[in-house]
C-alpha cells in the first residue's frame, strides 16, 4: 500500500514533501525576502524593549531606501569605479549604504524627539513618520521619473564554492545562507549578536529595565531618556539597512511606496517573535516562506490531491497570512505575547532640578 | 467662549502656516527638477494654483466638496474613538470593505427600482464597514489585543479580500480588466452637474449630517458622556458603573459605520464600480483631519474641507505650477508633524500654553501598544 494514499495522513505527508521541495528550491530567495522584515523587526525590538513603540518602521525604511539609492547614484557618478570582487561593491554603493543607515538614524532621532522629549503620543509620532516619508519620497519619485538619474547598480550576491552547494541534503542550505548580498548575509550575525547583547550584557539588562519599569531603572542611576534615545537611534540603523536592501542590494532602483507594507509585517514579526531578536527573525522567516509559498503554488503547483486543495486556496490568502497570524497571536489564541510593561508610555522624570 | 475657541484654533492655524513655509522651502529647493530652473516665486504660484483649483470656480468648489466627503466621514471615525481613548488606524480597511460590499450589492440590484437599490446598497456598505470595525473593537474589549496593531493588520487583510473578490466572484463578465459590474440604478443621484469632471452626487451631504449626529451623540447623550469619560479616565468610568467593553465595541462599530458610508459613497457616487487594485489613503489622511480638527466633530468638518480643497486643487497645481500632486501629501504630513510638535508652533508664534482650552491630552491612546493588555 502506498503511504501517500492514506486519507488524511497521506495528504499531510504530501504537504510536508511539497513544503520541503519549495523551501529547498527557494531557500535563497526566502532568506533574501526575510532580510527587510527581520531588520525592520529588529528596529522594533530595539525601540520597544526600551519602551518606545515604533510604528514608523515602514516610513523609516522607505526614507532610507530612497536616500540610499539617491546618494549611491550621485556618489557613483562622482566616483566611477568597476565593481570590486567583494560583493561587487563600488565606492558609490558603500557611500549609499552608509547614507541609508544615517538616514534611518536621523528619522529615528525625530521619532525619539517626539516620543521621548515631547512625550507626544507614540502612535501618532510613528504615523507622522510614515505619512511624511511616503509623501516626500513619493514627491521626489515623480520628480526623478521626469528627470531620470543613472542607477548606481547594486551589491552582487556572494557566490559560494560549488563543493559546498553541491553537497547532498545540506547543499541548499549553504546556497541559501551564502548566495546572498551583504545586507542579507549580515542578518544572521546581527540577530545573534543582538540576542546575546539584549539578554547577556549590561546594556541589554538596562534596556529591558527601562522598558519594563523606567522609574526603578532611574532610581539606580540609569538615564531613561538617554537610553531610549540610544536604542531608538540604534533601531534606526537596522531600519536603514532594511531600506538599503530594497534599492542597492536586492534591487537597484527606487519606486514610490516600494516597501509595500513590509514595515507593518515587521511589526507583526516583532510581536509574533515575542519582542526577541531571534524570535523576530524566525517569525520573519516564516512570513517570507508564506509569501514564497503563495508564489510557488502558482508557478509550480503540487500534483495530485494536494494540488487540487492548495490550488483552491486563493493566492491572496497567503499574502494575508502574516497579518492573520499576528491578530491570532495578539488575541492570545496561540500562546500569549506580552509587550514590555512600559511600552508606549512616555517617561517623565519626577523632579527637574 | 470666544477666547476658548481662539485658543483652540491658534495652534492648528500656526501648524498650517509653518507647514506652508516648510513646503515653500521644499518647492524652491526642488524647482530645478520641477521647472528646470531655480524659481524663488514658485511657492506663490503653487499655492495660488492650489487655491484657484479648489475655490476659484464652481467646478473647483464641487471638487472640493466631493473630495472632502470621505475625509470628513473617516475623520469622524478617527475622532470619535479618540474620545474613547481608542486609535482607529483601520479607516482604510473599513473603507475598502464598505466600498466592495456597496459595489457588490449595488451591482446585484442595478436593475431594481432606485428607491430600493440605493438605500439597500448604502446600508450594506455601512453595515459591512461596521462589521469590520467590530472586529478590532471586540478583540480589544475581550482579548486585550491592541486596536492600533489589529487595525493595521486588518487594513492589509482588507486589500487582499478586495483583490480576491474583484478578481474572483465579483468580476464583471466580459470586462477587459478586473472590475465589478456597474452599479446602475444603485448609483447616488446627481445633485449638481459640472461642466467637466465628476458631477456632485447626493452623498456629499452625508458628512455634515453625520457630523451633527456624532456631535449630538458625544455631547448630548448619556452614551456620549460615557464614551468621553471612558476615554478621559477609564478607572473612573469603571467605578461609576459604566461598561468599558461595551463602549469600546460600540465606538468602533459606529466608526466602522461612518467609514463604510464613506466607502459606499465613493463607489455609488463617484466610481460606479470597483477595481481589484482600488487604493486609498483615506485612513491615514483622516488621522490628519481628526487631529487638525482637534477631534471635535465640527473641527473635523473644517479640517476635512481644508484638506479636501488641497486634494481638489492639486491637479491644477501640477498643470500650472509644475509641482507634482504628491506635494499635498508632504504638506499634510508636515501639518501633522507641527500639530504634534506643537511646542515649535507655540515658540514661533509666541502662543502661551493654554490651560483649560489647551490641546487635547493624547496620552491615553497609545499606552502599551502591541502587547496584550488583558484585564
Amino acid at each position: 500500500m502506498n503511504l501517500l494514499d492514506i486519507p488524511v495522513l497521506g495528504l499531510a505527508l504530501q504537504l510536508l514533501g511539497y513544503l520541503v521541495t519549495v523551501c529547498t528550491q527557494n531557500g535563497t530567495i526566502i532568506l533574501a525576502l526575510t532580510a527587510p522584515l527581520a531588520f525592520g523587526a529588529l528596529c522594533g525590538v530595539m525601540c520597544e524593549r526600551s519602551g518606545v513603540v515604533n510604528i514608523g518602521i515602514e516610513g523609516t525604511m522607505l526614507a532610507a531606501a530612497f536616500v540610499g539609492w539617491f546618494v549611491a547614484s550621485i556618489a557613483s557618478q562622482a566616483m566611477p569605479a568597476d565593481p570590486s570582487p567583494f560583493f561587487g561593491a563600488t565606492p558609490g554603493l558603500v557611500i549609499g549604504l552608509l547614507a541609508a543607515i544615517v538616514c534611518g538614524m536621523l528619522v529615528s532621532a525625530i521619532l525619539a524627539w517626539l516620543a521621548v522629549t515631547l512625550r507626544a503620543d507614540q502612535i501618532i509620532a510613528g504615523t507622522i513618520i510614515n505619512i511624511v516619508a511616503a509623501g516626500i519620497t513619493g514627491y521626489f519619485d515623480v520628480l526623478f521619473s521626469t528627470n531620470p538619474i543613472p542607477t548606481a547598480g547594486k551589491f552582487e550576491a556572494f557566490v559560494p564554492p560549488s563543493f559546498l552547494t553541491d553537497l547532498p541534503v545540506v547543499g541548499w542550505l549553504f546556497s541559501a545562507l551564502l548566495n546572498q548580498g551583504p545586507i542579507t548575509m549580515s542578518l544572521i550575525v546581527v540577530v545573534i549578536v543582538m540576542e546575546v547583547l539584549l539578554f547577556r550584557s549590561r546594556w541589554g539588562l538596562r534596556t529591558r529595565a527601562v522598558g519594563e519599569h523606567p522609574k526603578a531603572a532611574e532610581t539606580v542611576g540609569i538615564s531613561v531618556i538617554r537610553l531610549r534615545y540610544q536604542n531608538v537611534i540604534l533601531g534606526g540603523v537596522f531600519a536603514g539597512l532594511a531600506g538599503a536592501w530594497f534599492t542597492i542590494d536586492f534591487g537597484n532602483s527606487f519606486v514610490g511606496g516600494m516597501t509595500g507594507g513590509r514595515g507593518f509585517i515587521a511589526l507583526a514579526a516583532l510581536i509574533f517573535g515575542r519582542w526577541r531578536p531571534v524570535g523576530a527573525f524566525l517569525a520573519s522567516l516564516l512570513f517570507a516562506t508564506s509569501i514564497a509559498l503563495g508564489t510557488a503554488i502558482r508557478t509550480t503547483p503540487p500534483t495530485g490531491q494536494l494540488g487540487t486543495i492548495l490550488g483552491a486556496i486563493p493566492e491572496q490568502f497567503f499574502a494575508a497570512l502574516p497579518y492573520i497570524v499576528t491578530i491570532v497571536v495578539l488575541a492570545g489564541v496561540v500562546g500569549r505575547s506580552v509587550a514590555p510593561a512600559a511600552d508606549g508610555q512616555p517617561y517623565e522624570r519626577e523632579s527637574v532640578s | 467662549m470666544i477666547a476658548r475657541l481662539r485658543a483652540q484654533l491658534l495652534v492648528p492655524a500656526g501648524a498650517i502656516v509653518l507647514a506652508l513655509i516648510v513646503g515653500a522651502v521644499i518647492i524652491i529647493v526642488t524647482s530645478p527638477l520641477a521647472v528646470q530652473k531655480l524659481d524663488l516665486s514658485l511657492p506663490l504660484a503653487t499655492y495660488w494654483a492650489l487655491v484657484q483649483g479648489s475655490l476659484g470656480s464652481i467646478d473647483g468648489i464641487v471638487d472640493t466638496l466631493r473630495a472632502a466627503s470621505p475625509l470628513i466621514l473617516v475623520g469622524l471615525a478617527v475622532a470619535l474613538p479618540f474620545k474613547a481613548g481608542l486609535f482607529n488606524i483601520g479607516g482604510q480597511g473599513q473603507f475598502l470593505i464598505g466600498a466592495v460590499t456597496a459595489a457588490w450589492v449595488g451591482a446585484a440590484l442595478s436593475g431594481a427600482s432606485p428607491f430600493v437599490a440605493l438605500p439597500v446598497a448604502v446600508l450594506a456598505g455601512m453595515l459591512a464597514g461596521a462589521a469590520y470595525g467590530f472586529i478590532p473593537g471586540w478583540l480589544k474589549a475581550y482579548t486585550g489585543a491592541h486596536e492600533v496593531v489589529t487595525t493595521i493588520m486588518l487594513n492589509y487583510i482588507a486589500m487582499q479580500i478586495v483583490s480576491y473578490l474583484i478578481q474572483g466572484p465579483l468580476k464583471a463578465p466580459g470586462a477587459t480588466f478586473a472590475r465589478s459590474a456597474d452599479v446602475g440604478n444603485s448609483a447616488l443621484p446627481v445633485i449638481f452637474q459640472q461642466t467637466a469632471g465628476h458631477p456632485a452626487h447626493l452623498g456629499i451631504i452625508f458628512p455634515y449630517i453625520a457630523a451633527v449626529l456624532v456631535w449630538w451623540l458625544l455631547y448630548r447623550t448619556t452614551i456620549g458622556f460615557e464614551i468621553r469619560t471612558a476615554g478621559a479616565n477609564p478607572d473612573a468610568a469603571r467605578y461609576a458603573g459604566m461598561r468599558p467593553r461595551f463602549l469600546i465595541v460600540l465606538t468602533m462599530v459606529i466608526a466602522g459605520l461612518l467609514v463604510g458610508l464613506a466607502g459606499a459613497g465613493e463607489i455609488l457616487g463617484v466610481q460606479g464600480y470597483m477595481v481589484a487594485g482600488y487604493s486609498t489613503n483615506v485612513g491615514f489622511d483622516a488621522i490628519t483631519v481628526a487631529l487638525l480638527g482637534r477631534t471635535h466633530p465640527f473641527g473635523v468638518v473644517l479640517a476635512g474641507l481644508l484638506l479636501g480643497a488641497m486634494r481638489a486643487g492639486a491637479p491644477l497645481m501640477q498643470i500650472s505650477a509644475g509641482i507634482p500632486v504628491q506635494m499635498v501629501d508632504v504638506l499634510q504630513g508636515v501639518i501633522l508633524f507641527f500639530l504634534t510638535a506643537d511646542i515649535v508652533v507655540r515658540w514661533v508664534f509666541r502662543i502661551r500654553a493654554a490651560g483649560s482650552g489647551g490641546p487635547e491630552k493624547l496620552a491615553t491612546v497609545s499606552a502599551s501598544s502591541g502587547g496584550s493588555t488583558a484585564k
